[in-house]
């Protein structure tokens, strides 16, 4: 794998700026650098290409495509927040078959490095779409976006669930690639985020995304109903950080080896590098696209200075690094091994 | 069609105009590929804004070069806190900026006779309009409405461009008291027109779709709905619109509108997923 080293942003190559290996890994998906987009926040990096190159990226995740046609819940889908937003689109989408045809293969030609969100509403839809993308040429790995209805159980969210969530897991192991890369997506709005990336991971899921939005509502108070058509929505943005930094925190206490893409409310590298000190190996950027088209890549940069700034020459050795214990300081970086219990 | 910039401008002026804001603004690269019906999208409160969206805002005017270099206007309607941070802006505040984005109006190849229609703000993307259309010899009569005489926008300049100009208020505090839809017909017949251009609130461009369909002429009509990135990545602007295959689909106003033609959108069915959509939800499905 060719690795790609960044120069921290605002400094020239003269001035021997230390460079920052920023290759990273999740997996076996290995990537030349840590930032992603997020699922739903980058449609399927076409539009974002026009702001700056998404190859540069560690990769894209699409907008989480279903089995069939999609159109997607009435208007209005969104609200702003304090710092974030509610949205409530409903999947809106082409099905996986004009996905692949049209999404994948330009990404494909493009040269980006492709994660496919998947979705469904029950077991059998995310089987078939495993079989789908099986021998697809262009994937590098699958996200699945549990945080989706089971019609067939009242309803209930897969990612709520345990074992709901390791069946979808498992149907979607079974019927991919052995090799390919797994990830899967978990909601925080569950009581033990850990017992649920427990039951995923023995499913057979080689990552954990994390998080998804969390369940909100606004009452408009000019209509004095719900403000949007959907009624609940899901929070994104700044306003969700730190609970986003919790569930990293907690599945990298639980499970110190599983690898983890960390996302909720990314706005500046500095965020990113708290995301990869709680221990997520990567990052994906969603709501703040919507502020800023080329966020990912900037943020990418951010990250490699303020890696550079704490004095780091990898990004792979500050992932999990607040979880060292006491006695292991900064200045050992190179020399310790990081302990994670 | 040109990619958008995402660039910082500057104000220059703001300017008060009946209950509206005229910004001028430096921004270097957009008044190059800008026609009139783009749209520009701004960011709101500085970079650790807790206001996360970018506000949505006509292309009013462009000047390609002068002593700033490319410059614009926007006309702004205070409505909420986005747009009253805008209107409290000074010279020399920084703006970040992202467009010029969306689809524009369609100009006609012949010479043929127009009518645009403006609600409110909605006359701010038609000056250009008319202006471009005056240069191709096409006849272009104006009518702005909107409810009192206050929230009417350029009615002296825009006198200059058109052929005629009408005014209607709901309250009679200028011009006809009505809707632009009052007076709309017998304009059409008088000055026979081909096309019916609308920029304004929803409910007025449908009433003006449908005088168009009624008089058999073509309709250009620019939509405002809700976005959040106005790019064409987070699906929240959609409405639903009849596509050349005669199936109706849930589309993003950001990129492929917000100029729709008037008989392709289902005025009465926004707001709702209609049971013929493409992918729409089936029995037992979602
Ligand atoms: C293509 C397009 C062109 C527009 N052109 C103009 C213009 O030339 N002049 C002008 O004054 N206004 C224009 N608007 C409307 C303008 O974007 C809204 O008035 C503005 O977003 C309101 O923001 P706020 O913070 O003041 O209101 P708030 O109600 O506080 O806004 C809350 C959220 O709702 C959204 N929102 C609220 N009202 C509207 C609306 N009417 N349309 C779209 N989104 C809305 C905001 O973007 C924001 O995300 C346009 C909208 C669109 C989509
Ligand atoms: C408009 C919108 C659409 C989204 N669509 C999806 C989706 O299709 N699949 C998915 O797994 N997550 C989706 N998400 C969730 C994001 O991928 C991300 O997990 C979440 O928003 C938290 O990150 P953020 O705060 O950086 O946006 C969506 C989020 C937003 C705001
Ligand atoms: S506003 Fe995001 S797709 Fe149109």
């Amino acid at each position: 794998m060719t690795r790609a080293v960044f120069s921290p942003a605002g400094q020239s190559a003269a001035e021997s700026s230390p460079e920052v290996d920023m290759s990273t890994s999740l997996g076996s998906l290995e990537l030349p650098a840590p930032v992603l987009t997020a699922s739903g926040c980058a449609a399927a990096g076409r539009e974002l290409d026009q702001f700056f190159d998404i190859t540069e990226l560690g990769g894209i995740v699409t907008k989480s495509v279903m089995l069939q046609p999609r159109s997607g819940r009435a208007t209005p889908r969104m609200a702003e927040t304090p710092s974030g937003m509610l949205n409530s689109i409903g999947l809106q989408g082409p099905g996986i078959d004009q996905f692949i045809e049209k999404d994948l293969a330009w990404l494909e030609q493009r040269g980006a490095r492709t994660i496919v969100s998947i979705a469904g509403s029950n077991v059998d839809e995310y089987s078939k779409l495993a079989q789908k993308l099986r021998n697809v040429p262009g994937i590098a790995g699958i996200e699945v976006n549990i945080s989706c209805p089971n019609v067939e159980n009242r309803g209930l969210v897969f990612a709520c669930h345990p074992d709901s969530a390791s069946s979808v897991i498992q149907a979607v192991r079974r019927f991919s690639d052995p090799k390919m890369p797994i990830l899967a997506k978990l909601s925080p709005d569950v009581t033990d985020i850990a017992e649920i990336a427990h039951s995923v991971v023995r499913a057979g899921a080689t990552g954990i995304s994390v998080m998804n939005t969390t369940l909100g509502m606004v009452i408009n108070t000019d209509t004095m109903r719900p403000a949007l058509a959907g009624v609940t929505g899901g929070l994104s943005g700044p306003a969700i950080r730190p609970i986003a930094v919790r569930c990293v925190w907690q599945i990298r206490k639980a499970l110190p080896d599983i690898p983890i893409l960390g996302m909720g409310g990314i706005r500046t590298g500095q965020d990113a590098f708290q995301f990869i000190l709680a221990g997520a190996s990567a990052v994906s950027v969603g709501t703040v696209v919507f502020n800023d088209p080329s966020a990912p890549i900037r943020i990418q940069h951010e990250l490699a200075q303020q890696l550079a700034d704490h004095g780091f020459s990898r990004l792979s050795d500050a992932v999990s690094y607040a979880h060292r214990s006491a006695d292991v300081e900064i200045l050992d970086v190179d020399e310790v091994e990081i302990e994670v219990e | 069609m040109s990619n958008p910039l995402q660039i910082r401008g500057e104000v220059l002026d703001v300017k008060r105009a009946g209950s509206y804001f005229v910004i001028s603004l430096t921004a270097p690269g957009i008044p190059e590929t800008t026609r009139p019906g783009h749209f520009l999208n701004i960011g709101i409160g500085g970079e650790e804004s807790s206001m996360l969206l970018r506000r949505s805002f006509a292309i009013h005017q462009v000047q390609m070069r002068g002593m700033y270099g490319g410059t614009l206007d926007i006309v702004v309607g205070v409505n909420g806190s986005g747009s009253q941070w805008l209107s409290e802006r000074r010279r020399h505040d920084p703006l970040s900026i992202v467009g010029p984005l969306g689809r524009p109006f369609v100009l006609p190849k012949e010479k043929v006779s127009c009518v645009l229609v403006g609600g409110g703000y909605g006359s701010a993307p038609l000056f250009m309009l008319a202006e471009q259309l005056r240069e191709r010899g096409c006849r272009v009569d104006v009518v702005l409405g909107a409810s009192t005489e206050e929230k009417l926008f350029g009615t002296l300049h825009i006198k200059r461009l058109a052929t005629t100009l009408t005014i209607t208020t709901d309250d009679g505090s200028s011009g006809t008291q009505g809707r632009v839809t009052d007076v709309l017909p017998e304009i059409m017949e008088k000055s026979d027109s081909a096309v019916v251009y609308a920029c304004g609130p929803m409910g007025m461009l449908a009433a003006v779709a449908a005088v168009a369909s009624e008089k058999r002429a073509h309709s250009q009509c620019s939509v405002e709905e809700s976005m959040a990135c106005g790019i064409g990545v987070c699906m929240t602007c959609v409405l639903p619109v009849i596509g050349d295959d005669g199936v109706t689909r849930m589309v993003r106003s950001c990129v492929e509108g917000p100029v729709f033609r008037g008989d392709r959108v289902r005025w009465s069915d926004i707001g709702t997923v209609p049971a013929d959509t493409w992918g729409a939800p089936v029995e037992g499905g979602h």
